[in-house]
């Protein structure tokens, strides 16, 4: 499964990208369910907006409705270059420079005529689920959302998990949010009747797909490592986070993708990245924190002109995270739903968060952490430089932080940025000589 | 102009609120702590937590609202990047310089994602004090939000319990209950004084009156409340053509005290606001008989205040708690005053905004933090809006 093809991307800066084929199958899956919003007013279909972390998707897909994802939507604007005109568009109407730019992305996309990635109108949302998971920011977002579209929204709150454990006060209360207020609603919105045995059939379908992306995951134990778990696990990661999980769909994309790694693994590849094959792994990276949109491309070449993988990233967790045992269980549909929301990775403690990086590092042998911490995002950022401190300390591993944004261009200093990763890559290779001196 | 009946009533009692606001050691709560052996002390975080608690376990509640203007943050500048805000920092700075080590517990109320994570940080650096997240339901029902903080309550209840090495009775927490009712009544009567007369009751002067109550024991408190209220109520002061604004925005890091003296030398009598918001976060007694905890919820859940913190579930009542407070008040405008980078206030402040427009309420909107210095854009700004609203307002 090493078909590679050659696609040229829009607006590709420099040349064309190389796509490996789950790649260019995602794409597709992607570019369908666009056409699948788009068309919605002829369809007839209701759509429900939510978001990554806490996406109940097999609950929406009871309800006949299809998936609307605006963090998603942003990141494509991002890729696309367009999300910088949106967030200034967001800041002229009157909202901060200093708050989330996937909001004012979002925001301002609505206010320019609200056009998809394949260039047709998005229909307005017939509901809002506002799933809040690891982000206060998604409450204040939906709120701007149901200002402006005037439709049902819906909360589902998630607690925290401050004291880094799941309680049973925690999974009562989103059961029963779910039981009495998220699923009455969803059924008046929709005028489907919910069936806990169609909830069940799409969580099995889950759990097949939770368990290939986390065998795809794990790939990346090995040396070299056949994929890049932060700029290419942003693709893996896609359909599973987004509007597929549960579906067949689903399933198919994560075995077809799953065989491509594992071929990768039994010839002894490196991951693909969009200049084709990597050259020698020299660096194996841990990243914390999400990546820049806006220059997405430039920034992943700056790791693999170098040599440098990322083995495991905390991003890649954020709309669920599998690789520590969990799983969605069709015996317990409402309980597996509140469990999973509870576990994404923004909802975590800091010391759990910790420990997961320590964990990475250690089990995928890494060099080092990296941090890009973004100036938009409290969720993710506050406390990152305590928690890069710890890290090195557990490990003994280097550690280096730099800084950028989601979709807002103007955050993204990509000398600044070269920089730093070069001078965090000689410093692995100090401590590699220290060592092998020493020894 | 008419003179003081009594100047130095005033004066005396602001004298003390402001000597205990300026102390960054927590001189009086230390002192406390030490009057009888085997006392603790909990500090908070803003916006609420149910201090009944804290107080039926016989510890004092302090409350940590980062450390001002006067504090030069060294260690906690080194936690944190530029695009975070001030509060976290200096807090930090207060942990590790060991200005608050006579603390034995630290609760983070569910605000936003900076103290959230703090409660964590806070955890890995101080790992012998006891540090909770005190989560609180952006559900409103009885039966799903209020059961799930009753049983929040619960283990709060049981861990200060723990910590104190007896558990907390009923009876304790009917007890606490009352005393904090009573000292919320006074607040209220304090914030309706200044609204009805504010050029007797300065904004500056009723902040360092009620963010005394976030050290003293509450006892204490509301006798300093109640002192306050007479004296000001007894002493004539001059009345200044102001304008009477509403001050929002505030809610979780301080505004330096000199930036609440620009608004009014500038012309704006603050006629409400929502600085300090514990407390009066209950906005009615809670009800004493009965379960306490569920009491407590059932205040939570029906009878708080509203702010950017917590989920609008209609949206029709999105903003209208500020259309209120100015009608209530006699307002003629709203500050936004946000601190930067502040998520909460930033992300609502478009929305509240549209409603006050649709009000035809006006409002001028700017940002702090808690360490600003130069207060002269604030008075040129302020003071711009109150000649706006003197020249061009109905009146």
């Amino acid at each position: 499964m090493t078909t590679q093809t050659k696609i040229v991307t829009s607006r590709a800066p420099v040349k064309e990208a190389v796509k490996d084929a789950s790649m260019v199958k995602q794409k597709e899956m992607m570019a369908a369910h666009y056409d699948r919003l788009t068309s919605a007013h002829e369809t007839g279909d209701k759509v429900a907006a939510t978001f990554v972390p806490g996406n109940l998707n097999e609950l929406i897909m009871c309800f006949d409705l299809l998936n609307n994802l605006p963090e998603v939507n942003a990141i494509q604007n991002g890729l696309r270059r367009v999300s910088g005109s949106y967030v200034l568009e967001a800041e002229k109407i009157g909202h901060s420079e200093d708050v989330c730019t996937y909001v004012k992305s979002d925001i301002g996309m609505m206010a320019k005529g609200n056009i998809a990635p394949n260039g047709k109108k998005f229909p307005d949302p017939n509901v809002l689920l506002l799933s809040y998971t690891g982000c206060f920011t998604f409450m204040k977002w939906f709120e701007l959302l149901r200002e402006q579209y005037k439709c049902e929204t819906i909360m589902l709150h998630t607690p925290y998990m401050g004291d880094g454990k799941i309680t049973k006060n925690m999974i009562d209360y989103m059961v029963k949010q779910l039981k009495d207020e998220v699923i009455p609603k969803l059924e008046r919105v929709s005028g489907v009747k919910f069936d806990i045995d169609r909830l069940r059939e799409y969580l099995k379908k889950s759990t097949k797909a939770e368990d290939d992306l986390v065998r795809v995951l794990q790939s990346a134990k090995s040396k070299p490592s056949p994929i890049d778990a932060y700029f290419g696990g942003i693709y893996y990661i896609g359909p599973i986070f987004g509007a597929f999980r549960g579906t067949q769909d689903a399933v198919d994309y994560y075995k077809f993708l799953r065989e491509e790694v594992e071929d990768r693994l039994a010839k002894g590849l490196g991951p693909v990245t969009p200049d084709g094959d990597m050259g020698k792994e020299k660096y194996r990276l841990v990243v914390e924190g999400p990546p820049n949109y806006t220059s997405f491309r430039q920034f992943w070449k700056m790791f693999y002109d170098e040599g440098a993988v990322v083995v495991a990233s905390s991003y890649t967790k954020v709309g669920g995270v599998y690789d520590f045992g969990f799983r969605h269980n069709p015996d317990k549909p409402l309980e597996t739903l509140a469990e999973y929301c509870l576990g994404v990775y923004t909802n975590r403690s800091l010391p759990m968060r910790i420990d997961m990086l320590v964990n990475y590092i250690n089990e995928y042998e890494a060099d080092g952490l990296l941090i890009n911490s973004i100036k938009s995002c409290n969720s993710f950022s506050a406390g990152q430089l305590l928690m890069m401190r710890e890290v090195e300390k557990r490990t003994g591993k280097p550690a280096a932080f730099v800084e950028s944004d989601l979709v807002d261009p103007r955050y993204f200093s990509a000398a600044n940025i070269k920089n730093r990763l070069e001078s965090y890559f000689q410093m692995i290779d100090q401590k590699r000589a220290g060592v092998d001196a020493a020894a | 102009m008419a003179t003081s009946l009594n100047p130095s009533a005033t004066a005396g009692i602001v004298a003390r609120a402001s000597a205990l606001f300026e102390d960054l050691s927590f001189t009086s709560a230390r002192e406390w702590k030490a009057a009888k052996p085997g006392r603790k002390v909990i500090g908070y975080m803003p916006i609420y937590v149910p201090r009944e608690m804290i107080h039926a376990a016989g510890m004092l509640p302090v409350g940590i609202m980062g450390g001002g203007d006067q504090l030069e943050v060294i260690h906690g500048d080194a936690y944190y990047q530029s695009y975070i805000c001030r509060i976290p920092r200096s807090t930090i700075e207060l942990g590790v310089s060991g200005r608050i080590d006579f603390v034995d517990g630290m609760l983070f109320p569910s605000i936003c994602d900076v103290i959230r994570n703090l409660s964590g940080m806070w955890k890995m650096m101080f790992p012998h004090v006891y540090s909770h997240y005190f989560d609180v339901p952006q559900n409103y029902r009885d039966d799903i939000g209020g059961n799930f903080y009753a049983n929040e309550l619960a283990e709060l209840r049981h861990d200060l319990g723990e910590l104190r090495g007896k558990p907390i009775t009923d009876d304790e927490l009917r007890h606490s209950i009352a005393v904090y009712n009573e000292n919320r009544r006074l607040v209220r009567d304090l914030y309706t004084f200044r609204a009805e007369r504010p050029w007797q009751a300065p904004a500056a002067e009723v902040y360092l009156m009620v963010r005394a109550g976030l050290v003293l024991p509450v006892e204490e408190h509301t006798i300093m409340l109640r002192d306050y209220l007479a004296a000001a109520r007894a002493e004539e002061r001059p009345m200044r053509d102001n304008c009477r604004i509403v001050l929002t925005g505030m809610f979780c890091e301080q505004p330096p005290l000199n930036l609440i003296k620009s608004l009014e030398l500038s012309g704006c009598y603050v006629v409400d606001d929502d600085l300090l918001l514990v407390t009066r976060w209950l906005t009615g007694d809670v009800e004493i008989e009965g379960d306490p905890l569920r009491n407590l919820s059932l205040a939570f859940l029906h009878h708080s205040e509203s702010t950017a913190a917590k989920y609008e579930p209609n949206q029709k009542e999105k903003g209208q708690h500020l259309v209120r407070a100015v009608k209530r008040t006699s307002a003629e405008g709203v500050i936004f005053a946000a601190p930067s980078f502040c998520d909460p206030a930033l992300l609502e402040r478009p929305m509240l905004q549209h409603v006050l427009k649709e009000a035809g309420i006006p409002y001028i909107a700017f940002k702090y933090a808690e360490n600003s210095g130069q207060m002269q854009p604030i008075r040129e700004q302020a003071g711009t809006f109150a000649d706006s609203i003197k020249l061009w307002s109905g009146a």
